[in-house]
């Protein structure tokens, strides 16, 4: 076999589709954010606990009600969204008129009440959640082993984020989603319900980090704390495509996963702070970040 | 609170209450753990509540400062003051670096890449080796100041509480002075100050800078009071921790970061070993109902009732 940089190519590829897997994630959770941010002007910290009780909604609904994997898929991001409709609508509409800031820190101060109560229900240690039957194995192509699960995680939320794209950039409701990002009380004006809307894109945002965190629950361990890590990392993805741009969200998600994987063979070390670092040079080059205007 | 006579007796029975603590059979450890924690958050509302910059990742000095002093003392044997000095020098230098690239964006965006920043210093600390990794650095010994034998925690204790006064008052000198008044200008009305001429950004990686700086003293002191540094004073939930304790007790207001460092540290000494992970849960919610209904914070209703009252 070939070598690369002096590794070997299996193992590069093998990582780069581990980077793959993560940059989905990323991708998926930071379109989220960006969906939000637009609509609600609010900087959702509490994506990653979305994230987080979306795997252990899966995993929950597997060892009390005996729903498996497929159910979850949909069942999960729906209960997910349908607490961010509460949500929405008790708390983080009261913070329309005032400093963003302010739907920063409410949100950072939900996301440490679902992990304190997740911890106290299950405990702080991981658990475990079975691969379903029919995406068990791997297929090898010749020049790798490629594990069926991960390229579903990669298909499925590839399709997702595709969609969302397309739903928002072009389609009648996706315009007028942007028109009320733009100017909210002229569509009211027009007889759209916006607080309806606003209520339903929060839901539909958190909904996305709900699906990712199924996705990810047969391949991570299901913790409390597995989204306060992510969501940070997801900030920087944020900064540097710069939230205003639904392409660049999944673009630099994708783009910073397989980056980070690269690492991950010649500098292990700094795998875990690759994304922040490359985050200060976009600053000090393009401070409105790579899709970012103006 | 607006008399200066009022606000001067105000300052010298807190400072009575300081003195006479220990004799009432307060725990002395506790209150060094708080004061230090006062400090962080006094220098945090220096960047929040005076320059109107959200940092997340505040925890980055604190704990680098402490990991720094710490460092100094178990690896090298240097003297107390100069491990301290080393320590802060360290955070100073870091929020340059930190503040040059965060300053670039404001609002949400500059609370975003400092979280992200701190991280580095996070993972950081993590994996090198002078930090001691997940174990963190144990049995730092406190020494001795001016001939003071610093172990005695009597002695500590006067030392600690000497500290937040003397950056209690730099403080308040600092928000004074017509650097200060700058500040607010720029945090009520950016695009205005910057019209009159003032350098917006000077000014802003100046406080960021200064904050950080003291935000290290903090860090520096917690790792002589407890004799160990650890990742639990890099950590975010830290950073978030000094933001609640400035909202809580009035952010923008010089006494509030000193009363809502009491009631976080109490909460947490008190509640810690018995009611487990349901300590996160109450803090997050004192975090939900201060941005919910209590916006000004304990000290900044206070006030704000006061004013009202003389009306």
């Amino acid at each position: 076999m070939t070598d690369l940089f002096g590794f070997p190519v299996p193992v590069i590829l093998g990582q780069l589709m581990l980077g793959l897997v993560n940059g989905c994630f990323y991708a998926m959770l930071s379109l989220g954010l960006a969906v939000i941010f637009g609509l609600l002007g609010v900087v959702n910290f509490a994506h990653g606990a979305f994230y987080m009780l979306g795997a252990y909604g899966t995993w929950a609904l597997l060892n009390f009600l005996g729903i498996g994997y497929w159910g979850a898929l949909i069942l999960s991001p729906l209960i997910v969204g349908c607490l961010g409709i509460v949500i929405e609508r008790t708390m983080l509409k009261r913070l329309t008129q005032i400093d963003p800031l302010y739907g920063l820190l409410l949100t950072f101060g939900l996301s440490l009440i679902a992990e304190g109560f997740i911890r106290e229900g299950f405990g702080a240690s991981g658990q475990t959640y079975p691969v379903p039957e029919l995406l068990q194995g791997a297929v090898n192509v010749g020049f790798m082993i490629l594990p069926i699960y991960r390229v579903w995680v990669i298909v499925a939320s590839l399709t997702v984020c595709l969609i969302t794209w397309f739903v928002i950039e072009r389609t009648r409701l996706g315009s007028t989603l942007r028109a009320a990002t733009e100017n909210p009380q002229l569509v009211q004006a027009f007889g759209i319900n916006v607080p309806l809307m606003v209520s339903l894109t929060y839901a539909a945002g958190v909904a996305l980090a709900a699906f990712a965190g199924v996705l990810s629950a047969p391949i991570i361990q299901v913790s409390p704390l597995m989204g306060s890590s992510l969501v940070i990392v997801v900030f920087a993805v944020v900064v540097i495509g710069g939230m205003g741009s639904i392409m660049g969200a999944i673009l630099s998600g994708l783009l910073l996963g397989i980056v980070e994987g690269f690492t991950k063979v010649l500098y292990p070390e700094a795998s875990n702070i690759v994304v922040f670092v490359i985050m200060a040079i976009v600053l000090c080059w393009r401070p409105n970040g790579l899709f970012g205007k103006g | 609170m607006e008399h200066p006579r009022q606000r001067q007796l105000l300052y010298l029975g807190l400072l009575t209450l300081g003195l006479v603590a220990p004799w009432l059979g307060v725990y002395t450890v506790y209150l060094m753990t708080l004061y230090c924690f006062a400090i962080f958050a006094c220098a945090f509302n220096l960047l929040l509540g005076f320059g109107g910059m959200l940092s997340f990742g505040h925890a980055a000095f604190f704990g680098l400062s402490s990991y720094v002093t710490g460092w100094l003392i178990t690896s090298l044997g240097s003297s107390t003051i100069v491990s301290i000095l080393g320590g802060v020098v360290a955070s100073c230098l870091l929020s340059v670096v930190f503040g040059y690239i965060a300053i670039r964006r404001s609002g949400i965006y500059f609370a975003m890449i400092t979280l992200a920043l701190s991280q580095i210093v996070y993972f950081v600390c993590l994996e090198a080796s002078f930090t001691g990794g997940e174990n963190g650095l144990q049995g730092v010994h406190r020494g001795s100041i001016l001939g003071l034998d610093m172990a005695q925690d009597s002695v500590m204790y006067y030392f600690v509480l000497f500290c937040l006064c003397a950056v209690f008052l730099a403080i308040e000198r600092i928000i004074e002075s017509p650097f200060g008044q700058v500040l607010k200008a720029i945090r009520e009305n950016e695009t205005r100050a910057e019209s009159l001429g003032y350098f917006v950004n000077t000014h802003k990686l100046i406080v960021f800078v200064m904050s950080a700086t003291l935000a290290g003293f903090a860090g520096s002191l917690k790792c002589l009071v407890l004799s160990f540094a650890t990742l639990s004073d890099v950590v975010q939930s830290t950073s978030g921790e000094v933001i609640l304790m400035t909202m809580l007790g009035g952010a923008g207001t010089l006494l509030g970061p000193v009363v809502g460092s009491a009631v976080v540290v109490t909460l947490q000494n008190t509640l810690a070993d018995k009611v487990g992970s349901w300590v996160n849960v109450i803090i997050g919610a004192i975090f939900v109902l201060c941005v919910l209904v209590f916006r000004k914070g304990i000290v900044g209703e206070i006030l704000a009732y006061l004013k009202r009252k003389e009306r």
